[in-house]
């Protein structure tokens, strides 16, 4: 086992993916000379070129345009995004192209495109660079949505990502970049739409993705000290969604949480909580509960900020009157 | 009407050519306004009619390697290119036969062996798609050629421009033809554009730029062909203007109120059939033979309407199919 950090995962997983496959490229805002913005693609300009590592002008509509024209005809592009924020400016191309393109063309265009980047909030960024998309992308049929928490996972399914046939929506948690985390030394993948449980536990089964399940594990640890125990699921992929796992979760604990870091009006959450009480009804002792950020635009103020996100302390509050 | 009366045998074939491709287009879109009329065909549906010569010219410039993109007004373009008038007929019946098994509809046709890249339902969101295309023969050192055609309602979306700024620095194989058509739904060119020529937008990008009227159809594919040649020599994008007009609305439900009866009739007066009809009667076909060549097909477009009419519907366990692609 190495010890990589999350960002040094998703550099790996490119890297072998791009020494494999000469129909691969890395396309984005300064991903060649700068070496990333968030130094993920650091060394690959090196490695592999500026045909294959590509900076771009700031034109994410058209980069993003550029990507699926060259998925049509047999390129594999990961198209990256500096922050899922500007991804807004290409989501043209990203449900209107991409996710519609094999359908809308009875079965001739697949889309083997992969659009990643930094999502989340960062520490302090304000309102238009603190936002998790997720919950959007995921509403889409035709495309795929992947939320890595850890570099394990970001490796395996960035990998599984690349190889997919469709246009998957891969969001970096941008505070996660640093962390760090064990990482076989020998080469695997891991399914999208496969989860895992993060955690055993037999009182409540808490279900998040990404960053929030950092919150989940700090609170699960806070209560284990007063006797309550925690199971976690973390979803790692909204779509596919490994349903089953969920059910199996709450039919042994029969009570859920999502914690979630977006927001709460028509976000995944959501979707879990019916699916829950749809496919699990009779098991359930409470009703299912969510912690998502508040339903306001990100503060710049630190106070503010800490009170929007969701953290440790709400989610062990939440279980304790889930509990009581 | 003067030009480009067919000296020899050569262009006298190739225009006859060119006519037949113009008369299928012309007479598809007439029945395939019949067939609206009585609601076999739903959704919206726009004619070509009246714009033929800028596609079948263009595309006449055009290999088989070559890639085309096109728009929601996309019957046109794909009858140029040669594909059968009977899975096109099917697809707007919404039929399972039809070129994109019946979930595209008239704005989606796509045909992958032909490399006709689709019709795209978004105003000019295709066009940074078709920079794509066109990037990625540039990767795989192919020497085919991206043609991308719009109209001058998508010059001022940001996907334009993003897309010829991208096509420039890195000299991708892409002719931008705009077909001016003059009107952006209801709304005329000079209330929507600062600039009376969309090509004079090449000098923002630093590009070639072209501009051609389009109603004599072997202009058109000659001018098209040195943009052609220019991309596929490695010299980069092309952007044409090419001067249009359609005869019906926008759509089946715009009776097109915005413009008179005087400028239509006027623009009819340059209509593209009739202008290669004279060119080929002066050079020496007979009128007779003309004729004829009008109802073979009219016959064809006859049979393509009776099969998407007796083409079953997709099955419904097509449904789900197609959302996700399960190859590798």
């Amino acid at each position: 086992m190495a010890i990589l950090t999350y960002r040094e995962a998703l550099n790996r997983a490119m890297v072998e993916e791009m020494e494999k496959d000469p129909s691969i490229y890395l396309m984005g805002e300064e991903v060649g000379h700068y070496q990333g913005a968030y130094k993920v693609s650091q060394g690959m300009l090196e490695k592999f070129g500026e045909e294959r590592v590509i900076d771009t002008p700031i034109s994410e509509n058209g980069f993003a345009g550029i990507g699926v024209g060259s998925a049509m005809v047999g390129l594999r592009p990961i198209i990256e995004f500096m922050t899922w924020n500007f991804s807004l400016v290409a989501i043209d191309q990203i449900i209107n192209s991409a996710a519609k393109m094999n359908y809308m063309s009875g079965g001739q265009f697949p889309m083997p495109i992969v659009f990643r980047g930094a999502g989340g909030a960062g520490g302090r960024l304000g309102a238009q660079h603190s936002q998790a998309f997720e919950s959007w992308y995921a509403h889409c049929p035709g495309l795929k949505v992947v939320c890595p928490a850890t570099p394990k996972d970001a490796y395996g399914l960035l990998k599984s990502s690349i190889r997919d046939n469709n246009p998957t929506i891969f969001i970096e948690s941008e505070v996660l970049y640093g962390s760090k985390g064990e990482v076989p030394e020998q080469e695997y993948t891991i399914p999208l739409g496969l989860g895992e449980i993060k955690r055993k536990g037999t009182d409540i089964t808490l279900v998040t993705w990404s960053r929030a399940l950092g919150f989940a594990e700090e609170a699960a640890a806070i209560l284990e000290k007063e006797g309550i125990s925690v199971e976690i699921v973390d979803l790692r992929s909204l779509r596919p969604l490994d349903e089953n796992l969920i059910y199996e979760s709450v039919k042994k604990t029969n009570r859920a949480l999502v914690v979630e870091e977006g927001w709460p009006v028509a976000g995944f959450g959501a979707q879990i909580a019916y699916l829950i009480q749809k496919n699990a009804f009779a098991y359930l002792d409470h009703p299912v509960e969510r912690v998502t950020q508040m339903d306001v635009p990100m503060s710049y103020a630190a106070n503010l900020e800490r009170m929007s996100l969701p953290n440790a302390t709400r989610v062990a509050d939440t279980i304790r009157e889930m509990l009581q | 009407m003067v030009s480009s009366i067919p000296k020899d045998s050569q262009s006298v074939s190739e225009l006859k050519e060119f006519y037949r491709q113009m008369v299928l287009i012309r007479k598809f879109e007439e029945a395939a306004a019949k067939a609206y009329s009585v609601g076999k065909i739903g959704g919206f549906l726009h004619l070509y009619i009246g714009q033929e010569a800028v596609g079948v010219g263009s595309i006449a410039a055009l290999t088989p390697k070559d890639y085309i993109v096109s728009t929601y007004r996309d019957h046109g373009h794909a009858l140029a290119r040669g594909l059968s008038p009977k899975p096109l007929m099917a697809e707007l019946f919404g039929k399972g036969t039809g070129i994109s098994k019946g979930n595209g509809g008239s704005m989606h046709f796509f045909d992958r062996n032909a490399h006709f890249m689709g019709g795209h339902g978004i105003v000019g969101g295709h066009i940074s798609l078709a920079a794509g295309i066109a990037f990625a023969s540039k990767f795989k050192k192919e020497d085919s050629v991206t043609i991308c055609f719009f109209g001058e309602g998508a010059a001022n979306i940001g996907s334009f421009h993003e897309g010829l700024n991208l096509a420039a620095i890195w000299k991708l194989p892409v002719v931008f033809i705009c077909e001016n058509n003059h009107y952006a739904m209801g709304t005329p060119e000079y209330r929507a554009l600062a600039v009376k020529d969309v090509s004079v937008r090449a000098y923002a990008y630093d590009i070639a730029r072209d501009h051609i009227e389009g109603d004599e159809v072997r202009k058109v594919r000659d001018h098209v062909q040195v943009a052609v040649e220019r991309a596929r020599r490695g010299e980069g994008p092309t952007l044409i203007e090419v001067s249009t007009y359609r005869f019906r609305g926008h759509s089946m439900s715009d009776p097109a109120k915005y413009r008179t009866k005087e400028e239509l009739e006027a623009y009819k007066k340059k209509d593209p059939l009739m202008r290669a009809r004279h060119e080929l009667e002066l050079g020496g076909i007979k009128t007779e033979e003309l004729d004829k060549m009008d109802l073979e097909i009219q016959t064809q477009v006859d049979e393509a309407y009776q099969y998407a009419e007796t083409s079953p519907e997709p099955p419904l366990s097509q449904l789900h199919k197609y959302v996700y692609s399960e190859d590798k």
